[in-house]
């Protein structure tokens, strides 16, 4: 049976990866789950200083999804080099980076920084995050930028780039074009979902970001269908992300279109879900007496013809 | 660190809305440090989807206990859960309290209702006895105050009703067996925010040293999520650090009780 897929120039050993910001700099799980066994591990995202993160509280559960608004907290590239990559450049399985800037020059700069690095899988663009002023989804939601977003990251690395989306646009399709033109490899769909909840005895909304992404299996639905939208709009692959919790669910959005898929929010309440998904996956593809799950990829559109 | 299926071998009302969890967990049990905490997936809850932290009470052999409070949907949801059945827990989790070394200096504990439970181990562990010094609203707020006694602790009691020991908050016992004297006295603090923010202030005022266990929301557990952060003092200025990794014990000096500006 064949698990492995490719994202462009990158290959996985299997479809099953894990999302940036919910896997930590993957040290954190090495001890409760092997991670040589998932596809790749994402780590948190990275930009060229240290970030210090939002305000408390960072995160509210709410009825069967999270709205975090932790404000991308991190090491920054020299941090990050110092403290974890020792870790994750032991892994036999791709470590794909996520990266952010505040400015096109930022990202190029750490796009740049990481190519010089041997042993990356892949960067992950980071044009999406509804939780910081400056950067993040302000790239994500306008095509132009994105475009140029992508172009300089291209030209700052030769490494495999996977531009991950916003899902707060209109239609996803012109921005899926837009990543695939200015030289992404794939995209990942999608990232958390502008979102709020408020204390109604202190009237105060509860995060101290005020709003944040909301993510969990509540979000699957308008995820599956981002990313059916945006298989219809480019060739390149898609990583599907957005409430997976089990086989089945990963497996719908292999069957819309995503050639790979993220375990998110589930980690935090399940961190063995990825490798669940795994073996669940590998027992559906047996029942169905597939040999490859590529053939799984895009079926449900295949079957509309 | 482990993930298991650990089997509810008790689960009754201790007092009022406080609950005592027994639970079998051979691998966790017994390297459980005083001060730690398991986090804990509730199955009957659907659409909470996350696992809830609990200080580790007591630990006997293959199994510990926890003790708490129906405060919620996931706290009332386990306290419906019967012997037999299971939990997914992860632990033991976070860096506990310092056990005093033999010899060394005399713990005074200070706990606000449930953060009893977060003392238990280091009382029962420490080489010297001290003193507990326990607070709650009402009588029916403190905790195991015969488990501590047992352990041939002395315990002074305070309700700020007055319907069981002293009238008032536990801070005010405390301050006094202060003022009798501060030397080789180390104060070991877990309750509510502004009790342990107060005790932080006595230590200071008194020039004890103190360590406290921090409550915050948590959702991973495990370092990854960065939700659980408070602003920790460090050697060029401050950093938000992990309850649930560096804490949930600090020493309450680089403890930041705001965000500076």
């Amino acid at each position: 049976m064949n698990l492995s897929v490719s994202l462009g120039r990158l290959t996985l050993p299997n479809p099953v990866t894990v999302a940036s910001g919910t896997f930590g700099y993957g040290v954190e799980y090495a001890r409760l789950l092997d991670l040589n066994q998932l596809g790749a591990v994402v780590v948190k995202g990275i930009r060229l200083t240290p970030v210090r993160g939002n305000p408390t509280p960072r995160t509210v559960e709410v009825a069967s999804g999270l709205i975090n608004a932790i404000g991308l907290q991190g090491p920054g590239v020299d941090g990050f080099i110092e403290k974890y990559w020792p870790f994750l450049k032991t892994l036999r399985v791709p470590v794909i980076i996520n990266i952010w800037g505040t400015t096109l020059e930022e990202y190029a700069e750490v796009a740049r920084r990481f190519d010089a690095l041997e042993g990356v899988g892949a960067l992950e663009l980071n044009v999406s995050c509804p939780n910081i002023k400056a950067g993040g989804a302000h790239f994500g939601t306008d095509c132009r930028l994105l475009a140029e977003v992508v172009a300089a990251c291209r030209r700052a690395t030769r490494l495999p780039l996977i531009t991950k989306l916003s899902p707060n646009v209109v239609h996803i399709a012109p921005y899926a074009r837009a990543a695939a033109e200015a030289g992404s490899d794939a995209l990942a769909i999608m990232n958390s979902y502008p979102a709020m909840a408020i204390d109604i005895e202190t009237a105060r909304p509860r995060l101290g970001n005020v709003t944040g992404g909301l993510t969990g299996p509540c979000i699957k639905p308008i995820a599956l269908k981002l990313v059916w939208d945006a298989y219809q709009a480019v060739k390149i692959p898609i990583i599907g992300m957005g409430g997976i919790q089990s086989a089945a669910d990963a497996i719908e959005f292999l069957l819309a279109g995503a050639s790979a898929v993220a375990v998110g929010t589930a980690n935090f309440y399940e961190p063995q879900t990825p490798l669940q998904v795994l073996a669940g996956l590998r027992a559906f593809l047996e029942r169905k007496g597939l040999t490859d799950v590529r053939q799984l990829v895009g079926a449900a559109q295949h079957q509309l013809g | 660190m482990f993930e298991d299926t650990v089997t509810i071998l008790a689960n009754e009302r201790e007092t009022d809305a406080y609950f005592r969890l027994v639970v079998s967990a051979p691998r966790i049990a017994p390297r459980v440090q005083p001060g730690q905490f398991a986090h804990v997936r509730i199955p009957p809850l659907r659409e909470a989807l996350l696992r809830r932290p609990f200080s580790i009470f007591q630990v006997a052999g293959d199994t510990f206990s926890l003790l708490y409070k129906t405060v919620g949907k996931g706290t009332e949801a386990l306290a419906r859960m019967r012997p037999g059945e299971t939990l997914s827990a992860i632990g033991p989790l976070g860096q506990g309290f310092t056990v005093p070394a033999p010899g060394g200096e005399t713990p005074l504990l200070v706990a606000g209702g449930y953060g009893m439970a977060a003392l238990y181990l280091l009382a029962q562990r420490s080489p010297q006895r001290g003193v507990v010094f326990v607070g709650g609203r009402r009588r029916v707020d403190i905790l195991c105050e015969r488990e501590f006694a047992e352990l041939g602790w002395e315990v002074r009691v305070t309700t700020e009703d007055g319907s069981h020991g002293e009238r008032g908050l536990v801070t005010q016992p405390l301050v006094t067996e202060l003022r009798r004297g501060t030397t080789g006295r180390k104060l070991f603090a877990c309750g509510p925010t502004p009790m342990l923010r107060a005790v932080a202030r006595i230590a200071e005022e008194f020039g004890v040293p103190a360590e406290i266990s921090l409550d915050q929301p948590m959702c991973c557990g495990v370092g990854v999520c960065l939700t659980c952060v408070v602003p920790i003092r460090t050697a060029t200025g401050w950093e938000y650090q992990r309850t649930c990794t560096e804490g949930p014990v600090f020493d309450a000096r680089v403890v930041l009780w705001e965000v500076p500006e």
